[in-house]
């Protein structure tokens, strides 16, 4: 096997150990509905690893999506509140909106030479600000709209849900594979996180495959914020704190180099699989407290960030000669 | 002269200056179809400049560029690129992390759908390659391939890409006999196939073995195009650097260390990176260590230094058995080291001239009794005087200077320490030829000081030169020992093959 895949392998053999191992323990967790509800209660925070999935395999970090989510959550409470326009229509402009966000940060970050990590900080503060300044309060969203999207679901055999916000992070994730893999773009992608100089030598367009990484992990940071407004029907400028970490963690678990240029878009899907798994169990036992998810994800992301280290030793020694 | 019809690229009159020096003056180049043209100088003569204006990295300021007889104007690498112009530099400049496959297509990635067709740019990657006698999986990622392969993908992908003219820069610095066989091959063949190819290299052997004409430029002018089979190889090094160093560098040593022995080594290694040797120096000896590359001659220097800590044996100065566990320990015992690779072991890139200087001194001080910047200054000076570091003050950025200053800062450096025992590994790696007899007369005067100094090189005729005694080594064992008049360049060429022969049986 192909020591780049040995990191996705991983990931997913953890899961389905993991999963293995739950359903020893609770017969009841394998059903429908718990993959169902599994899919549901992480939809945001899968449609969001996509895109900082992008952003890390491109050798770069985007923190600022946590806080695009509230704001994306506190712009459309607001809108909805207080103007007549139709959802739909605000979900256009919100996403324009986070897009061209995200691309701003791209073009600072490109033209500028500044570090990704100290230009999305900015964004994070300046998104979270910018929800403060709508509104402080949390706003419940109940235009009727929202009810009829909350009640579309394709019914599973076995009683569970795939609903309209768990099946829109399936398809986020599967156009995020073609992407990927599919399309220049993603090629480039992945040649920025082999190295910016050498991708641009070798004749990748450095600035607008940046500015677009971005933008898309923008645009994907407002269509979580839609759906994670969706799921609370509510908005509220102190939510989705930390998110852009949980999304990181995902992306790790999932198998993706941190340093960039080598992952899949799937393993973040598994990841965010793993982070649910561990959150349904610890529902499932009731005696835990909550905190057991963070220190079980801590372990397990520390435990993949040791094994991308052998690996790349790994592949250090393991070169073919002439 | 030819007439213009047999020439593929013809540079007229360039003309390209920097503030305050004149870099190309006036050069002319022709390069016909279906030659290996060397393209010669030392360092600063105006090779890269002259390349670069070439390829459309640097904007000439006079003269015309013609290709197949027509007038060109690059306007940067990728247009040069367009017009049939490709360049591969002794850095593989293709992603790592990416298949082979997807290096050679980048950017031109067959489609279908508006998808990218992988199979088959797969299927066109594995008959480019075909073309370079590889048979690769081109689904593998190109890190997983030795330097010599991902240097031949990246000539496939220019050669595909342009297809009329090869630029090779320094292709073969980081490769060993066998790979360069290879290359040249592959070099032949394109050449065979009526490719223009350009070729840069400070191996004086390689460019006799592989190039039909050579042209040498000197101070940014032209000095001269010859054929190959005409110049002499004295005369090329007379064209270089316009004076008579050859005999210089190969004048025979004939004196023998007689100075008390002061540094025994004994069964002295590390497993796994050089096997136990024993070595004794003396004051006021170079010990030349010589052997194919990977034979352990990098080992030793780092075991000595403690670089690697050795696990096995004893190290004695002056009878007393001491500490070289790590490179502080070793500096502490007065020793020095000059790395092979300077650019990532060596300098500090973006400090002064003077940082660079006194970084070890300081370093062995301690960073709490600081030298005062007065004493800097005057050591600064003192040593670029002294080793004739040419740079315009001693506050110039270290990476701004030519290779072969770099390397005298670095010697600067340690001599500010005044070391007794000096490493030096590949002194003279990728430095012209003027620079290079420079060094070889500094570790002789080194010598003549009393210094004790083991010098590492690949150049057997340069070991030769200033050795008093000579080290052979094979598979990471030291296998003979040369001293007197049995240090002839024959000599250590039979030692080593007698080595390597040995293996064989």
């Amino acid at each position: 096997m192909k020591q780049k895949y040995l990191p996705l392998t991983a990931t997913i053999l953890i899961f389905l150990l993991s999963y293995a191992l739950c359903v020893a323990q609770y017969p009841n967790m394998l059903s429908t509905r718990v993959i169902g509800n599994l899919l549901t209660d992480n939809a945001f925070l899968g449609i969001a690893a996509v895109g900082m999935t992008f952003v890390i395999l491109s050798g770069g970090i985007d923190l600022s999506v946590g806080a695009v989510i509230a704001f994306t959550g506190v712009f459309l409470a607001v809108v909805l509140e207080q103007t007549g326009i139709h959802p739909l229509a605000a979900f256009a402009l919100v996403l324009a909106i986070t897009t061209l966000f995200g691309a701003v940060m791209g073009a600072i970050i490109h033209h500028l030479e500044m570090p990704a990590f100290i230009v999305t900080l900015a964004g994070m503060f300046l998104a979270r600000g910018m929800a403060f300044v709508l509104s402080i309060d949390s706003i419940p969203i109940k235009h009727p709209f929202y009810a009829t999207l909350k009640s579309l679901y394709f019914k599973l055999p076995g009683g569970g849900r795939i609903t309209l916000i768990g099946g829109l992070m399936l398809l986020v994730f599967a156009i995020g594979i073609l992407i990927a893999h599919r399309t220049r773009f993603g090629t480039n992608v992945y040649a920025l996180g082999g190295g910016t100089a050498t991708a641009k030598l070798v004749g990748v367009p450095v600035a607008s495959t940046t500015v677009r990484i971005y933008a898309l992990s923008g645009l994907l940071a407002g269509l979580s914020g839609i759906v994670f407004s969706l799921y609370t029907s509510a908005g509220y400028s102190l939510a989705a704190v930390g998110v852009e970490l949980d999304a990181i963690t995902a992306v790790v678990i999932g198998g993706t180099l941190l340093t960039g240029g080598s992952g899949f878009v799937a393993g973040t899907l598994v990841g965010i699989l793993i982070q649910g798994l561990i959150q349904t169990y610890i529902t499932f036992d009731g005696t835990l407290s909550s905190w057991w998810t963070k220190i079980l994800i801590g372990l397990l992301l520390f435990a993949f960030i040791l094994l991308q280290k052998g690996i790349i030793r790994l592949s250090r020694n393991g070169r073919q000669p002439a | 002269m030819q007439t213009s019809s047999d020439n593929i690229l013809s540079a007229v009159r360039i003309e390209k200056g920097f503030p305050g020096t004149k870099a190309l003056d006036k050069v002319d180049f022709h390069l016909r179809r279906g030659e290996v043209h060397a393209l010669l100088g030392e360092n600063g003569a105006g090779k890269s400049t002259l390349i670069k204006c070439l390829t459309g990295a640097y904007r000439r300021d006079g003269g015309s560029i013609l290709l197949d007889g027509a007038e060109v104007d690059p306007r940067d690498t990728f247009d040069a690129q367009r017009l049939g112009i490709g360049t591969v530099y002794q850095e593989v400049n293709l992603l790592p992390n990416l298949t082979v496959a997807e290096n050679l297509f980048l950017g031109r990635q067959p489609r279908r759908f508006g998808m990218v067709d992988t199979r088959t740019m797969n299927r066109k990657a594995r008959e480019l390659l075909a073309e370079y006698e590889l048979d690769l999986d081109v689904t593998r990622d190109l890190a997983s391939f030795s330097v010599a392969i991902q240097q031949v993908v990246a000539i496939a992908r220019a050669v595909d890409l342009s297809g009329k003219v090869l630029i090779l820069d320094e292709p073969t610095a980081s490769l060993d006999a066998h790979e360069v066989a290879m290359l040249f091959r592959i070099v032949r063949r394109l050449k065979a196939r009526g490719l223009g190819i350009i070729f840069i290299t400070h191996f004086l052997e390689q460019v006799y073995e592989i190039s039909d004409r050579i042209t040498v430029l000197r101070n940014g002018q032209l000095v001269g195009t010859r054929d190959t089979s005409d110049l002499s190889r004295r005369d090329l090094i007379a064209m270089m650097i316009g004076r008579e160093l050859a005999a210089e560098i190969h004048s025979a040593r004939t004196e023998v260390a007689e100075g008390r022995l002061r540094y025994r080594f004994r069964n002295y290694g590390r497993r796994g990176r050089i096997n136990p040797f024993d070595l004794d120096v003396r004051a006021g000896e170079v010990v030349g260590i010589a052997g194919l590359l990977g034979s352990g001659r990098t080992e030793t220097a780092d075991v000595l230094f403690g670089a690697h800590r050795a696990d096995s044996g004893t190290a004695e100065i002056d009878g007393q058995t001491v500490d070289l566990s790590s490179p502080r320990a070793a500096i502490r015992q007065k020793f020095g080291f000059c790395p092979e690779d300077r650019k990532t072991d060596g300098i500090v890139g973006d400090l002064s001239v003077r940082e660079n200087i006194v970084l070890a001194l300081q370093a062995r001080r301690g960073w709490t009794r600081p030298i005062s910047r007065a004493e800097q200054n005057r050591l600064a000076d003192q040593y670029i005087r002294a080793l004739d570091i040419r740079t315009p003050d001693r506050e110039k950025p270290i990476k701004l200077l030519s290779g072969g200053n770099q390397q005298k800062a670095i010697l600067a450096r340690w001599l500010a320490t005044e070391p007794e025992f000096l490493i030096l590994d590949e002194p003279t790696r990728g430095i012209d030829v003027g620079a290079h007899a420079e060094i070889v007369r500094l570790i002789e005067s080194l010598r003549e000081k009393g210094l004790s100094l083991i010098v590492i090189s690949s150049e057997i005729e340069e070991l030769v030169a200033y050795s008093t005694r000579v080290v052979v080594l094979r598979d990471r064992t030291h296998v003979a020992e040369l001293g007197g008049d049995r240090i002839t360049a024959h000599q250590i060429v039979e030692a080593i093959a007698a080595a390597n022969e040995r293996e064989a049986s």
